[in-house]
């Protein structure tokens, strides 16, 4: 028989792949639905009729949609995804810093709020229902009920403005030396810590009180282990299927949904970029953008997937 | 003084009270059995009797001195080291109380591992020569497999092993057969023997089966609703019970209380040459089964023999791959989503756990109304009328009516499924371990209701069961099935007094009984 974890990854593979040409053809659909074409964004609103035919044919703006499509699929595995109509460079070329940029803070913001919420959330249920997890509860609610902009902004007053120790704005030049980016990254990675570090902290919390509740958990203070070992050892590497969860979705969102947060301090990341190429009505930017989210969560669902199947033997081994 | 003195004890949980006037005494290397109904505080005790209690428990008075040493007075950390170094604890269910994530090596010896350096390599050695000397199969494997590898039988003595590993004096059995076939169970009693005799250390065994702590221990104490009824030297208390309740538990196993031939009828129910299975698993092949108006046939086997499957098939549940199920001579449709109301109202199904059966969301009366509107049309004061009625018949107070299943004892939600299932008055019941999830007294009660609807309204019942004693006096004839395949079928009568195969053989002798000596003669056979 087939090695169970082989089956998973080929079988996610397989339906990862299928979502990513199903969003492909939503994206590639929605955005021929928009008003205007590339013919009239290249143009203007000016132009003469006669010069939008003569450049739809030359496009191949005339062809079914179907056509279109394929040679768009056809471009996008080659590692062409067209011509930003905005900034006249090709798609990838834009998209890629704008990626990068945008990995940077998501990951760096994981880094700091996922071990954090995780070690609250692992405080807070050895120290259950006592004044400390209520604290914790508390102060991460208040933190994640606040909208982003706003704790920006209160950032930005109190750090930047009043104290100056870092600047408001996010921006990082081409020689930024890695003192440089921490610097800069600092307001913008710890208002992102704020709105993400409450889910996985309280998730962490219930995930851990549910294992506590196990005969086993209940075997290990029998045999006399300290309350220590039985959170660290006994009950946190079962609960770590739903923790690793959220904490790929947590990175995955953080990658895609920051754009607030970039909007705030002007940060140059793949959010800004969307809102802006919808804009510009900057088409092959917008489809090569969406592809780019969508690849993003497929990723790392299947990570998260394939890590809780990686931290569970009854899952891992197989059973004969 | 001795070993163990437990003195005027009193466990509360809240306000509740779980132990009260607890006072025992044993002696080193004696084994002292607890019996008692769920409930009935016995796991408490054991656990209290190596200074543990359960989170929201603590003691209200009294005194725990375990080898001269007051438990009470010690620190948390002094009892820790207690319980990792003097005593151990062999949990009911291994199955839940193997953490999955470690392997078994790893679990086994994690005590030795904390106490001093260890390198892997012994830790390994250790856990090797503990699992031989539980006689466990090719050790050197079993060390690296993870808990859902292994048989139930198997992990229970992997439990076993893991409680011997710093060479406790005092070990607590909590139930450590109850979850096991009884074959498996027989295997299992027999390493536990072994190891309270070679380790010459004390034990506490826990059970809420009379026969089983017979064989096992020096002395009985029986408790109930956190008290002791009576202690005494075990022999005392099964020959010569000085209490009603003792008296009720050492009764309730005798044979003829539902004496009666098999009746003359023809079968309702007929069942030809099933084929069963699930996905690429095929589970049953082969399978006869005939029930008559008024019989009550008992299908036995132990878990994974296929027992349930066929229950599901005859219901409408499982479509058989092979086969045909009829009633009164006429075929039925295998789906029961193909079956007429008419017929769907002759065949109910009552359930194992009737927790899980019942809408905790729902009360008695809804519960109870729906087949009565669906199948008899029933509405108004004549519905109400014939619950009253239904509540009368499964000797239940018309009060509970009204309330929702949470609120009723295990014994009172099984009266309520069998309502459920007199509501569309069947022909045949299938009767799925209805009973197993009872205390004995409980299930005795459940069973004399089973018989009294049974004898008043003619039905055929398919009473499935892994309990030898049960099918013994319940049963007017029995179908013994082992691994999908029906091995022996007969009158009850003819199948217990003279079994043909070597599979049922095997099963009526792993029965456990009173006797004296039984356990002993038994593991002398195996020898």
């Amino acid at each position: 028989m087939r090695h169970p974890l082989l089956s998973f990854v080929i079988q996610r593979a397989g339906s990862g792949l299928i979502s990513l040409v199903v969003v492909s053809v939503l994206v590639f659909v929605g955005t021929a639905m928009l008003p205007g074409d590339a013919a009239q964004a290249i143009l203007g609103q000016d132009a003469t009729p006669q010069a939008l035919s003569e450049l739809r044919q030359e496009l191949g703006l005339n062809d079914p949609l179907f056509l279109r499509y394929w040679n768009w699929v056809a471009g996008a595995l080659q590692g062409d995804m067209g011509m930003s109509f905005s900034s006249k460079r090709p798609v990838v070329e834009v998209l890629i810093p704008r990626l990068t940029n945008s990995m940077i803070l998501a990951l760096s913001a994981a880094a700091i709020a996922l071990p954090l919420a995780i070690g609250l959330g692992i405080i807070a249920a050895l120290n259950r229902e006592s004044l400390l997890d209520r604290m914790i509860s508390m102060v991460s609610m208040w933190l994640v009920s606040i909208p982003a902009f706003l704790s920006g902004y209160i950032l930005i007053n109190i750090f930047s403005t009043r104290l100056g120790w870092f600047p408001g704005l996010a921006i990082i030049r081409s020689s930024a030396t890695l003192a440089d980016w921490a610097n800069a990254l600092a307001l913008p990675v710890a208002t992102l810590v704020f709105i993400t570090i409450a889910h996985t902290m309280r998730l962490t919390r219930t995930a851990i009180l549910s294992v506590m509740a196990s005969d086993y958990i209940l075997m290990a203070e029998i045999k006399g282990l300290s309350p220590r070992r039985i959170v660290l050892k006994h009950a946190l590497p079962n609960a770590l299927s739903p923790i690793l969860s959220i904490s790929m979705l947590t990175i995955a969102s953080l990658m895609v949904g920051v754009v607030v947060v970039e909007a705030v301090f002007s940060y140059t990341g793949m959010g800004k970029l969307m809102v802006d190429a919808v804009a510009y009505r900057d088409l092959p930017l917008v489809q090569a953008c969406g592809v780019c989210f969508s690849l993003v969560f497929i990723l790392f669902n299947f990570a998260a997937d394939f890590l809780s199947i990686l931290v569970n033997p009854r899952l891992r081994e197989p059973k004969a | 003084m001795s070993f163990l003195e437990i003195e005027n004890l009193l466990v509360k949980a809240g306000d509740k009270t779980l132990l009260s006037n607890i006072s025992v005494r044993m002696e080193k290397g004696e084994v002292l059995g607890l019996i008692g109904e769920s409930g009935a505080g016995k796991s408490t005790l054991g656990l209290a009797s190596i200074g543990f209690l359960r989170p929201g428990c603590r003691v209200a008075s009294g005194e725990v001195r375990l080898m001269g040493q007051s438990l009470l007075a010690m620190s948390q950390e002094e009892l820790r080291q207690l319980r990792q170094r003097k005593v151990a604890y062999v949990a009911q269910s291994a199955a839940a109380a193997f953490n999955p994530f470690y392997r078994l090596e790893d679990q086994v010896t994690e005590l030795r591992a904390l106490q001093k350096q260890v390198s892997r390599p012994e830790r390994r050695d250790i856990a090797c020569s503990l699992f031989e000397r539980l006689q466990l199969p090719d050790p050197e494997k079993f060390c690296r497999k993870y808990p859902h590898q292994v048989s139930g039988g198997q992990l229970q003595r992997a439990m076993i092993a893991m409680a011997l590993l710093n060479d406790p004096e005092l070990i607590v059995f909590d139930e450590p057969t109850t979850a096991l076939d009884v074959t498996t169970q027989m295997e299992v009693l027999r390493v536990i023997r072994h190891v309270i005799s070679e380790q010459q250390c004390a034990a506490i065994y826990v059970s809420h089966d009379l026969a089983v702590i017979s064989q096992i221990s020096d002395r009985i104490v029986v408790l109930r609703n956190g008290e002791i009824v009576e202690q005494d030297e075990t022999r005392r208390i099964i020959e010569q019970p000085a209490q009603d309740y003792t008296r009720a538990l050492v009764a309730h196993r005798k044979v003829g209380e539902f004496a009666g031939q098999p009746p003359e009828a023809n079968a309702v129910i007929e069942a030809r040459s099933l084929d069963l299975g699930y996905g690429a698993n095929k589970v049953v092949s082969n399978v006869d089964l005939q029930i008559a108006c008024g019989e009550i046939v008992a299908l036995v086997g132990e878990s994974g023999s296929g027992k349930t499957t066929v229950a599901r098939s005859i219901a409408g549940l499982l479509p058989p791959r092979a086969g045909t199920i009829s009633m009164n001579g006429k075929k039925l449709a295998d789906n029961i989503d193909h079956r007429a109301d008419d017929i769907r109202r002759r065949i109910q199904f009552i359930h194992q756990l009737p927790d899980v059966a019942l809408n905790p969301r729902q009360t008695v009366r809804t519960a109870l109304s729906r087949p009565l509107r669906k199948f008899l049309k029933l509405s108004g004061p004549s519905l109400q009328d014939r619950l009253n009625a239904l509540m009368d018949e499964v000797e239940l107070s018309r009060e509970l009516l009204d309330r929702y299943p949470g609120a009723l004892s295990g014994g009172q939600k099984q009266r309520v499924c069998i309502a459920r299932c007199l509501a569309a008055e069947p022909d045949i019941l299938i009767c799925d371990e209805v009973t197993s999830a009872l205390d004995a007294l409980v299930e005795d009660s459940i069973l004399k209701l089973l018989w009294r609807l049974q004898q008043q309204r003619d039905i055929g019942i398919l009473f499935i069961t892994h309990n030898l004693g049960v099918t013994r006096r319940f049963a007017h004839s029995v179908v013994i099935m082992e691994r999908g395949k029906i091995v022996e079928q007969g009158s009850t009568e003819d199948v217990f007094a003279d079994p043909k195969q070597d599979y049922t053989k095997r099963l009526l002798a792993s029965e456990p009984t009173t006797r004296r000596g039984w356990l002993d003669d038994q593991l002398a056979a195996k020898v």
